[in-house]
């Protein structure tokens, strides 16, 4: 595998570098994080998906996680939200500790998450503005935001807002299953919007697309999370996706994080070493 | 090129534990055939006696009166299983959640209502209706209790295992943004299940109206005690005709059922 270890400049401001290779964790100490992950380590069975992965992410920034698949990238972003326990190590997610979370405490950190899935993950039968409502169950719990038929003016309101901002109100009246891939991607982005997340992680939000519709929803979910300034963690194999999109690359390879870099000082053939 | 020595074999070589098994299923079967008092002898000597119980049946009891009598208790017993699968359909959504793996419950809750539902289902449908008749008296009351715990007992299992089964990408989009298990399941993991829910209550009311017509052997009202008297007073047209009346309306209602989830089910997929 090419060595990665010289791709990596420093990361930031306040950033002390071992060499290159960064996951040992080092405080970014001028800066808020809104993750932060260290030690951490993943085993399914007696498989070990990785180990002692450490990293950080500032508020604001666009961070691509890439790897070869079965790096656990997926796994590692389900780490952070607490949807899957890790073994070892610690996850905090907006300055509190997500390993240990529970109940009401954990429901609260999600609440101010978002996210995107490879496979959308709208509720097929219901409508779209539907599906777009119930990305406020976090923080509305209750009937009345069940279906858009009994949900508060504010919540339609919000949620016909947040279709505006991925150019489908037209379509808010639709059944989800009678979507395009691509409609269902931008429903699942306005879904994980409309509650004005400081996080949001997407899973290979483009995987299922195909090209030209993947590079239009990579454009417009980052134009729009620019603009809101929201921290964002994202999976692609498109290597250009990472370099265009994130602002820093994380790259996972033989479990454990071989990777971190400020994607400006990389080039595609530095990234291309992770799928070896 | 490919050597012939070298291609797999036609047949796999059951292992030890395989063959056992086998061997120990061939022996299950003599046994219970001998314990059920199977007999060949039997068998061919039955095609007379049938052939007589026919000809003493045939032709079925046609007079005007009986089938008004009859298709007044044909309507009663569809009464019965309607009420009985509509009410137990009900019931069986709350209690469908309660026996759903990972969905709003603990493993406590779920594996209690699920031995609960285990032991619903084991009690054979005419035995709740002796229960009944006991508690309620005597009449198609007795019937509905009847149909109606049978209901619960197999949807509230099949509809847990349709939830369990569904896609998690939903529910697991939700789980991200912080949403209660209750929301969850009520915006991802019962519109998901809907499709099947259509398809059990359905296959339950099938069940119910083959099950209501023999409820009337035991007094929980129905067409069954009709066939019961026809065949006490050895009236065997009438039993005939009530044998066919049973044959027709349930020939009728499986189509009725099969047309009805092609037609809900495939417009909402």
């Amino acid at each position: 595998m090419t060595d990665l270890r010289t791709a990596t400049p420093p990361l930031t401001e306040g950033t002390v570098q071992t060499g290159a290779q960064t996951s040992a964790p080092v405080p970014h100490a001028l800066q808020d994080h809104d993750v932060s992950a260290q030690g951490v380590t993943k085993s399914f069975g007696k498989t070990e998906i990785f180990s002692d992965v450490s990293f950080r992410l500032v508020r604001g920034e666009a961070v691509a996680l890439v790897g070869a698949n079965g790096t656990g990238k997926s796994t590692l972003l389900r780490c952070i939200l607490g949807l899957i326990p890790i073994d070892r190590g610690a996850v905090e997610l907006l300055g509190q500790d997500v390993t240990h979370a529970k109940g009401a405490q954990l429901r609260g950190l999600r609440a101010n998450t978002g996210l995107v899935a490879q496979k959308h993950n709208l509720v097929p039968r219901l409508s779209v503005l539907t599906n777009v409502i119930h990305g406020l169950l976090g923080q509305h719990s209750g009937p009345r935001y069940w279906s858009q038929s009994f949900a508060p003016e504010e919540a339609r309101v919000a949620a016909m807002e947040a279709l505006e901002k991925v150019g489908l109100a037209h379509l808010a009246a639709r059944r989800a299953d009678r979507l395009s891939g691509g409609q269902s991607q931008r429903v699942a982005i306005a879904r994980a919007l409309v509650s004005k997340p400081r996080l949001l992680i997407a899973d290979e939000p483009c995987a299922s697309l195909d090209p030209s519709a993947g590079e239009e929803i990579m454009a417009m979910f980052f134009d729009l999370v620019r603009s809101e300034g929201v921290t964002v963690v994202f999976t692609s194999h498109h290597i250009e996706h990472a370099l265009t999109f994130g602002d820093r690359v994380l790259g996972l390879a033989d479990g454990h994080l071989k990777l971190d870099a400020t994607a400006a000082s990389l080039a595609a053939s530095d990234l291309r070493g992770l799928y070896d | 090129m490919t050597n012939i020595s070298s291609l797999p074999a036609r047949y796999e070589r059951p292992s030890a534990l395989s063959f056992l098994g086998y061997a120990a299923g061939i022996l299950i079967f003599f046994w219970a055939l001998n314990g059920a008092g199977f007999s060949l002898e039997k068998v061919l000597s039955s095609p007379p006696r049938f052939a007589d119980f026919a000809s003493r049946a045939f032709p079925p009891n046609l007079e005007p009166k009986v089938l008004e009598r009859l298709g007044w208790k044909m309507v009663e017993t569809l009464q019965i299983a309607f009420a009985g699968a509509a009410i137990g359909v009900i019931l069986s959504l709350p209690v469908a959640l309660l026996a759903t793996r990972g969905l709003i419950f603990g493993s406590a809750v779920t594996t209690t209502t699920r031995t609960v539902l285990g032991f619903i289902r084991a009690v054979p449908d005419i035995a709740w209706a002796l229960v009944f008749v006991v508690a309620v008296g005597l009449g198609p009351f007795a019937g509905v209790l009847a149909i109606m715990i049978d209901t619960v007992g197999f949807c509230g299992r099949f509809f847990a295992d349709d939830m369990e089964a569904v896609d998690k990408g939903p529910s697991e989009g939700l789980t991200a943004t912080g949403a209660r298990r209750l929301d969850i399941a009520a915006c991802a993991t019962l519109p998901a299940s809907a499709p099947a829910f259509v398809s059990t209550s359905l296959y339950a009311l099938e069940k119910a109206v083959r099950s209501s017509t023999i409820l009337g052997l035991v007094g929980a009202g129905g067409i069954g005690i009709e066939l019961k008297v026809g065949f006490d007073l050895f009236d065997y047209p009438t039993a005939m005709t009530v044998i066919l009346m049973i044959a027709v309306v349930v020939i009728l209602i499986e189509a009725l059922s099969t047309w009805a989830r092609k037609k809900i089910i495939g417009e909402q997929r």
